[in-house]
């Protein structure tokens, strides 16, 4: 892959842009590093908490039309058992972006510190996640909760930290607005839309935690427009997130404002050769376009 | 999915049989993620494959899930969702497979496919006790080479079903080790098969979740055992000598041993 796929976000360098999106296989080191070994540009890990936590029975993914349907429940070993992790993911050289979660702002600032002890290059906060209670989007639908939330880290933490958004509320701008005043280095638009399905054989809930998250295509719409209403309002870069499968995807979300790209649902459908295809097909396409490098089209879709 | 019949194999495994047009062409050692309404999800072999499109899976009662199975009624709706997997590759030649436990229930298919290559095969089955044996009727039928051990003497020899495969391995040549079974004796047979450079295959388990490579429970080392497995080659094994056989990951990441 050249130079033209190079790029930078909060100070991470990424030979190019596609990451790997939170809670995909994130919770083995040697997975990771098999990622990164595919060509992910960079890599975020599966949420981890402070405590471990076993996450919901199953059925907890169910594939819908589109998309997949998720409700884990944040399942973690606790950071506690997640250092041996981060280090096997980090001989795969490439970043390793530990995405965290907690209960609270203590929670997550504590959880942040010891994620960038164990070598975490940067962090993700996840205030996002839409089936558990008391955190993920329960904090990250109230502005001042991730402003509060984004404080602690960053006064506990010198590495660069991403803010992982919801698309669960009416106006994400301001909640990305808060986080980037408190201090986030970057955003990461979208998590998954709170969404559930029933299967009408047996007329139940197909999760068994009955309301989940939806990925994967469908959302792909949703999230590009995310993007491209938080890239006009905020000096940091954006990350883009939700149904991107192919590298006019990526390319999309780029010249919606996406500096980067995270890929998640895909793989299951794609598999690992995702990021390669995607990073390539990038790369094709600034050639033909006749641009010398990535960077050079985020945000270029505002021009009109 | 409608169960059509249920066998009982022994005081403590049932087999459930069910109807299934994808399952039907599924290849021996692919496995199924079975939805018991209101309880769990859980992954299964299928442990019987047939092109009229009845299959079935075998369960002992174990846990939370396997007994609920257990309860299961003809007539009663379960849902499935697969075939998952690679399953196993099937090769001609002189072929040893070795089951132990519940690990027999892929086995049997396996079997009956690699008549079809004209394998030449030794079938080895262990157990703890003559109870917790099942399916012998029907490898017997499938394949003329079966022997039994149980650990307790209560059929077949006395023994590990590892030391007799090690017996027979000093004797024989073989083209292909095929093992299923609890993972400390796969890992023994893994060994005996890089001691006895004879090509092997096992088929491996963990807690799983989404049964299509995605969300990374059921993950030893760089491998998924849902998308990469469930059977994995001797030169795959080697790859995570630090995990297979000695650990595996619980519902929350975690690592604890066998």
């Amino acid at each position: 892959m050249s130079s033209r796929l190079v790029t930078e976000i909060a100070g991470l360098k990424l030979a190019n842009p596609t990451m790997l999106a939170a809670g995909i296989l994130g919770s083995s080191g040697s997975f990771l590093r098999r990622i990164a070994e595919a060509g992910a540009g960079a890599v975020v890990t599966k949420s981890v908490g402070l405590k471990p936590r076993i996450g919901y029975p199953n059925p907890t993914v169910v594939q819908v039309d589109c998309g997949l349907l998720n409700a884990i429940g944040l399942s973690s070993p606790g950071i506690h058992n997640f250092g041996e992790e981060i280090r096997e993911a980090k001989k795969g050289g490439v970043p390793v972006i530990v995405s965290i979660y907690g209960f609270s702002p203590e929670d997550f600032a504590e959880v942040a510190r010891m994620a960038v002890e164990e070598g975490a290059d940067a962090l993700e906060l996840n205030v996002s996640c839409p089936h558990v209670e008391k955190t993920g989007s329960e904090i990250g639908q109230n502005p001042r909760s991730v402003a509060e939330v984004v404080k602690k880290v960053k006064n506990k933490v010198d590495k660069p930290v991403f803010v992982k958004l919801t698309p669960n509320v009416a106006d994400i701008i301001e909640v990305a607005e808060a986080a980037v005043k408190a201090g986030a280095d970057a955003v990461t638009a979208i998590n998954t839309v709170r969404a559930m399905t029933v299967d009408i054989e047996t007329t139940r809930p197909v999760l068994a935690n009955k309301i989940g998250g939806l990925s994967g295509p469908a959302i792909k719409p949703v999230a590009v427009r995310c993007v491209y209403e938080i890239y006009r309002r905020v000096d940091v870069p954006v990350v883009g997130c939700g149904g991107i499968a192919t590298w006019r995807d990526a390319v999309e979300f780029m010249l919606a404002g996406a500096s980067a790209v995270q890929i998640g649902t895909a793989v299951a459908f794609e598999g690992l050769e995702v990021f390669k295809s995607i990073a390539e097909g990038i790369e094709a396409y600034l050639e033909r376009m006749g641009f010398g490098s990535v960077k050079e089209i985020v945000g270029l879709s505002h021009q009109h | 999915m409608r169960i059509q019949r249920i066998r009982e194999e022994n005081p403590t495994v049932k087999t459930l049989i069910f109807h299934d047009k994808h399952c039907a062409e599924a290849k021996p050692g692919q496995f199924v993620m079975v939805w018991i309404l209101g309880v769990d999800e859980v992954p299964m072999s299928l442990s019987s494959i047939n092109s009229d499109g009845l299959s079935s899976i075998t369960v002992a009662e174990v846990g939370e899930a396997t007994q609920a199975l257990h309860q299961i009624k003809v007539g009663d709706v379960l849902g499935i969702r697969g075939p998952y997997g690679n399953g196993f590759t099937l090769v001609g030649g002189k072929v040893m497979i070795v089951g132990g436990g519940t690990g027999l229930a892929p086995l049997l298919p396996l079997a009956k496919s690699l008549r079809r290559f004209s394998a030449k095969i030794s079938f080895l089955a262990g157990a703890k006790t003559r109870d917790e044996l099942f399916f012998l009727e029907r490898i017997k039928k499938a394949v003329s080479k079966v022997n039994v051990t149980t650990e307790d003497g209560s059929y077949g020899l006395k023994g590990l079903v590892t030391d007799l495969a090690e017996q027979i391995l000093e004797k024989e040549e073989f083209d292909m080790i095929y093992a299923c079974g609890p993972e400390k004796m796969m890992l023994k047979m893994f060994l005996l098969a890089e001691q006895y450079h004879t090509p092997f295959q096992a088929s491996l388990e963990r807690y799983m979740r989404c049964g299509i490579g995605i969300c990374g429970s059921c993950c030893i080392g760089e491998y998924r055992i849902c998308k990469d497995g469930p059977v994995f080659s001797g030169r795959q094994l080697r790859k995570v000598k630090k995990e297979f056989g000695l650990f595996k990951r619980e519902a929350d990441g975690s690592k604890v041993s066998f």
